[in-house]
């Protein structure tokens, strides 16, 4: 087991890799009641296209199935895995993302119980036609729940009109035409492809103590059979850096307007301590322009053009990344103009250092806050990991980024072709 | 030790609450403001908060507000209503770095709140009244605001339930006010609310955190200095009257899910013994995955995604939600109220309600390990007049009996049943 301590968070991380090549993590958080622990594995919706484990040929499966996946790991044959959490004192779940899926208790007591339900239910899959039948009626309904949340629409039209080809443009549920493909069998395909505890991260935050977490895995993992797995072959069709499409109206039953405005990362495929710093550098862009603290908020928000539901963020991966900026409003053709052409203009001037050193404290502030959050640790940590880059390097990072590193990421990142808008507005 | 170190004093026209612990990397204070809700003062509460937060007198805009926040390592700032029983809570929120993590060693405590202190205590204005360009923006973001509850069918949905629920009450106004009532205020009559407010409301003030090095009472006395009030503590919400007809309201919209809210009268309140015994049924009823709701609408009909209940702790309401196709309507509601049956005729085990209390305890638990979480829990004891500490609570729950929950689920009343359904049904 390797400690890493962070003297000036006061935190220590403990890691070891077990023989079949998973992952645990293990952060004890003191003065804490509960204990959280998530079961992650690199394996999301994008990931539709891929030879399958002992295959000679390469598959495409129906859209929504890793988060069908997830669904059905909690139905074993004689049981449902939520029941023995509940009964042992802890809350579970799961989510399904571009890129993960995470299985994920919380708890109070008997987490040395717990760990080993989730640790189990993960590797022991049990999928019926029946069950998968049964599941088909629950996801519909949360897709439609989707289908009506206007907020949702706008999120993924934007991300649909950046793509063309790259999977990250399905919905990650997928459609209720698409779900009805899904059988037993393409459940096992992907199990069996994407489950090895190789691809697979665990991480536990809390109330706990290393020592004894590290020895009932290894423990655990020794038990079972595993044998060693090939690197998976994943596929993704080439995709253009010019958006798919410019612009697109949903008229919607709702009351006010939605704008959200769209980058698609031209030059994605950076990892570590590339990616950690792009990533950084677009999000402190902006906080520049379109922090609080702003002109350009302040302009729009007194033009009546946005409101507090205004948001912006920028996220990458392996394969893509894009930025989206927006808000309810009454205007969302000017806002969108406008939106546009504050950025332009952002990139045309030199970074204000006095503003980049109050950003600057700003993000390091609020990461300090987020590790008061045994759920943020968990989760980002994951996804950094998956991403070859460290979650505790995000401060020392935040430190060393000038006015010109920003300046350059922003050169790259919004080209006018990168650019796209999604609009929802009221039903006429 | 105590599960929440909870020290309470008198600070002129407020109560200092201290929560001393090491857990946290930042410091969060929580100021509560509350007061009765009333159709004449709804629109103006609601307003007030987004008014204050947005200038004072020497950070004359909401820009310069957001900068000094951002000063301070990116202290947050922000504020928020809420209903509870029969007040109305207005709420502002700071959490900031503490610094014994930062490489710079800056204390912070004492800028954070005299900040928080300009924003509450030191509005911008002009001379007597707020400064109007402020209000009339304020007002245009309240309006859309308004609007977009709609916009979001879930809690539409809620808000239409409620409003059909108490359609003579208070309890029925929604937090924030009504559309056709925001044009009518003005910088003058805004100014004069928040006078009022200052002069009278009921202020708690919390903060959780690392208080060793600071004084933090006199600190508090010092930056919020309230003139002492009367006393308040005999204003408690009315229980929701058990004496109620079952109703039913349809209503259509363009959209593909419908929304099924059922609205229920339990008569308990977290000041009730009967409290405990009403959270353990309502985890049995549809509180958990394990409830009779999640087992049987979900899992066994495969009718919804979601189906639960959530109780409200003091007007004392129990709200059924479920997200459903529109043909299933009538077969969801049957369900739904052969589930309150069966928790009638007892129709569950020891094991269940074993379950359901361990699932409570823990939640408490969870609850508290966030700061925002354990004032949260310690407010419902100013609201309602009666202060539990965690370890009564938990103690409350364990102690539930069968013959408790059958007494409460003889007492749940169905009053309103709540359906948004699409064009084609």
């Amino acid at each position: 087991m390797k400690t890493i301590p962070f003297n000036q968070l006061q935190e220590t991380l403990y890691h070891q890799t077990m023989d079949n090549g998973l992952d645990v993590y293990v952060l004890p958080k003191k003065g804490f009641n509960k204990t959280y622990a998530t079961f992650t594995t690199k394996y999301g919706s994008v990931d539709n296209h891929f030879v399958p484990l002992n295959g000679s040929e390469d598959v495409q499966v129906p859209d929504g199935i890793a988060h069908f996946l997830e669904h059905k790991m909690f139905e074993k044959e004689d049981r449902d895995v939520f029941q023995d959490f509940s009964k042992q004192g802890a809350s579970s779940n799961a989510f399904t993302s571009f890129t993960r899926t995470a299985y994920l208790f919380s708890t109070t007591q008997n987490v040395m119980q717990n760990l080993e339900t989730l640790v189990n239910f993960v590797q022991d899959p049990y999928f019926s036609d029946q069950s998968v039948e049964k599941e088909k009626g629950i996801i519909g309904q949360e897709i439609e729940m989707y289908n009506d949340n206007s907020d949702w629409r706008a999120y993924f039209g934007v991300i649909e009109n950046m793509f063309h080809h790259h999977p990250v443009k399905i919905d990650i549920a997928g459609t209720i035409d698409s779900i009805a493909k899904i059988t037993k069998e393409s459940l096992y395909t992907c199990y069996e492809t994407f489950y090895h505890p190789s691809n697979m991260v665990l991480f536990v935050v809390g109330a706990v103590e290393p020592n004894e977490i590290m020895s009932f895995v290894e423990k655990n993992q020794a038990s079972k059979s595993y044998k060693d797995q090939p690197p998976i072959e994943r596929f993704f069709d080439k995709e253009p850096k010019k958006v798919a499409e410019q612009k697109k109206v949903l008229p919607m039953s709702v009351q006010v307007a939605k704008c959200l405005v769209g980058f698609k990362e031209p030059n994605p495929g950076r990892q570590g301590e590339d990616l950690l710093k792009h990533e950084l550098s677009i999000n402190l862009a902006l906080d520049l322009m379109f922090g609080q603290s702003s002109e350009n908020y302040e302009k729009l928000y007194n033009e009546g053009l946005i409101d507090q539901s205004f948001s912006y963020d920028f996220t990458e991966e392996e394969k893509f990344g894009f930025s989206i900026v927006g808000s309810n409003t009454s205007s969302p053709d000017e806002l969108a103009d406008r939106l546009y052409e504050m950025i332009q203009s952002f990139k045309n001037e030199a970074v204000n250092t006095d503003q980049l050193e109050r950003i600057r404290k700003k993000k390091i502030g609020s990461f300090l806050r987020a590790l008061n959050s045994p759920e943020f640790i968990a989760n980002q940590f994951t996804r950094y990991r998956f991403n070859d880059m460290d979650l505790f390097e995000v401060v020392p990072m935040l430190e060393s980024i000038t006015a010109k590193d920003i300046e350059e990421a922003i050169k790259g990142h919004f080209a006018e072709e990168s650019f796209t808008v999604c609009q929802v507005v009221p039903k006429s | 030790m105590a599960i929440i170190p909870h020290e309470k004093t008198s600070c002129g026209g407020l109560t200092l609450h201290r929560i001393q612990t090491d857990k946290y990397k930042t410091t969060t204070v929580v100021v509560q403001f509350k007061a009765r809700l009333t159709k004449e003062t709804v629109t103006e509460r609601a307003l007030l908060p987004y008014v204050l937060q947005s200038g004072t007198e020497n950070y004359p805009s909401s820009k310069a507000v957001r900068t000094e926040l951002e000063k301070l390592y990116g202290a947050t700032l922000g504020v928020d209503l809420a209903k509870k029983g029969d007040f109305h809570v207005m709420t502002f929120r700071m959490d900031f770095a503490n610094e014994k993590f930062l490489s710079e060693d800056e204390p912070l405590f004492k800028k954070a709140l005299s900040l928080l202190s300009e924003v509450i205590m030191n509005p911008k204005t002009d001379g007597s009244r707020f400064d109007s360009s402020i209000v009339d923006k304020e007002k245009r973001t309240m309006k859309q605001r308004i609007q977009s509850i709609y916009d979001d069918k879930m809690r539409y949905s809620n808000m239409r339930l409620t409003q059909e629920m108490f359609p003579n009450e208070a309890f029925g106004l929604h937090i924030y006010g009504e559309k056709e009532e925001v044009d009518r205020v003005t910088a003058q009559s805004l100014y004069d609310y928040y006078k009022k407010v200052c002069a009278e409301d009921e202020i708690d003030l919390y903060l959780v955190g690392n208080l060793e090095d600071v004084d933090a009472e006199n600190v508090v006395k010092e930056l919020f200095p309230f003139d002492a009030r009367q006393d308040r503590k005999s204003e408690t919400t009315e229980k929701a009257s058990l004496d109620v007809e079952e109703k039913e309201i349809l209503e259509t919209q363009e959209i593909k899910q419908g929304k099924l809210h059922m609205g229920f009268r339990s008569g308990i309140g977290y000041a009730d013994d009967k409290y405990f015994a009403l959270q353990v049924f309502n985890g049995m009823f549809g509180g958990f995955s394990h409830s009779k709701l999640f087992r049987n609408v979900r899992e066994k009909e495969s009718l919804a995604y979601y189906a639960a209940s959530r109780y409200e702790s003091h007007k004392g309401l129990i709200i059924v939600m479920s997200g459903i196709e529109f043909k299933n309507y009538k077969k969801t509601v049957d369900i739904i109220k052969e589930q309150l049956t069966a928790m009638r005729d007892g129709d569950f085990n020891e094991d269940e309600m074993k379950q359901t209390k361990t699932m409570i305890c823990n939640q408490l638990l969870e609850t508290v390990d966030d700061a925002k979480g354990m004032v949260e829990l310690l407010y419902h004891g100013v609201v309602s007049q009666k202060l539990r500490t965690i370890e009564e609570w938990l103690d409350g729950v364990e102690a539930v009996t069968k013959e408790d929950i059958l007494a409460v689920a003889d007492k749940v009343k169905l009053d309103t049943v709540y359906f948004l359904k699409g064009e084609e049904a």
